[in-house]
């Protein structure tokens, strides 16, 4: 995973379901261009947020060995504007997986408000797309994804950054 | 459970408009997934799934489209037309689906219409109401 736009998991149920946050805010620099006087998250990224939260809960329920790329946006339905200071919490349900891709289901809410319903599906794609080769290593989940996930030991991740001694 | 060919197929129709964000009306049983409804690769895989949940079974991807599997193998291959061999292993794998029509000219370009419709209902009726 290239960059992380999560915050980080608050909850993770392996293969079943997992939930992120997103806190918003005006020091991301794209809210002061969209739009000037008027801060809105761009939808899209509503959308990359579902995919790392849905993308991460399916890479994990393969242990992290499977390369997993977002392949398709099933629905995405946005009801309410997200701006600055807002903290979204981000639902996502494994659906269905399989050797060769998973689908999954949720929504992104704002206390109790609905903000979004995003079902997306993913593709192992070292299954799929016959005859193509893709780097040995893992390119899609690397070190980074350990810090979201830090309140869980979990089979595939690294061991959590709060194992170490404290100095002195 | 026993359920009438109309019934699979208003099903069927609902989970390829779910699937492809197609109109109803454009659900038609000759319609080709792929031609008329602008299916893709991971399509297919959406559709298993939404067919596995509609339908509370088991669909395995090569039953249901088992002719994507042949398009990799060179003996049932050549100069873009399946061979002999490759028409026979087609007929073997493609119960559900009239091939009178791509016999006559059996390039692997038109095997993408051999997904219609009216094979996924024939398949899930075979399924449902024969075990």
């Amino acid at each position: 995973m290239r960059w992380i736009w999560i915050d980080k998991f608050t909850e993770f149920e392996s293969g079943r379901q997992a939930v992120a946050v997103k806190n918003v805010t005006l020091a991301e620099e794209h809210l002061h261009d969209h739009f000037p006087g008027f801060p809105v998250l761009p939808e899209c990224l509503m959308i990359e947020a579902m995919a790392q939260t849905a993308g991460i809960l399916v890479g994990e329920a393969g242990n992290f060995q499977e390369k997993v790329v977002l392949a398709k946006i099933g629905k995405a339905v946005f009801f309410d504007y997200v701006t600055p200071g807002d903290t979204l919490r981000i639902e996502a349900k494994l659906g269905t997986i399989a050797p060769e891709a998973a689908s999954t289901t949720g929504r992104i809410t704002r206390g109790d408000q609905i903000i979004a319903e995003v079902d997306l599906m993913f593709s192992h794609i070292d299954h799929n797309l016959a005859g193509k080769k893709f780097p040995e290593e893992n390119f899609v989940f690397t070190g980074a994804i350990t810090s979201l996930l830090r309140d869980f030991a979990l089979g595939g991740a690294e061991a959590d950054s709060r194992g170490r001694e404290s100095p002195g | 459970m026993a359920m009438s060919r109309d019934e699979v197929f208003q099903k069927v129709q609902g989970v390829l408009v779910d699937a492809l964000g197609v109109d109803e009306e454009e659900v038609t049983l000759n319609a080709t997934l792929m031609g008329d409804l602008g299916a893709e690769s991971i399509d297919f895989l959406d559709i298993v799934f939404r067919l596995e949940k509609a339908f509370g079974m088991k669909v395995p991807r090569e039953e249901l489209f088992p002719a994507e599997g042949l398009l990799n193998n060179p003996e049932l291959i050549s100069n873009g037309k399946l061979t002999a061999k490759g028409l026979a292993e087609l007929r073997a794998r493609v119960p559900h689906t009239d091939l009178t029509e791509f016999e006559k000219d059996p390039s692997v370009s038109k095997i993408a219409d051999l997904f219609t419709v009216n094979a996924i209902v024939n398949y899930v009726d075979s399924k449902m109401n024969r075990g």
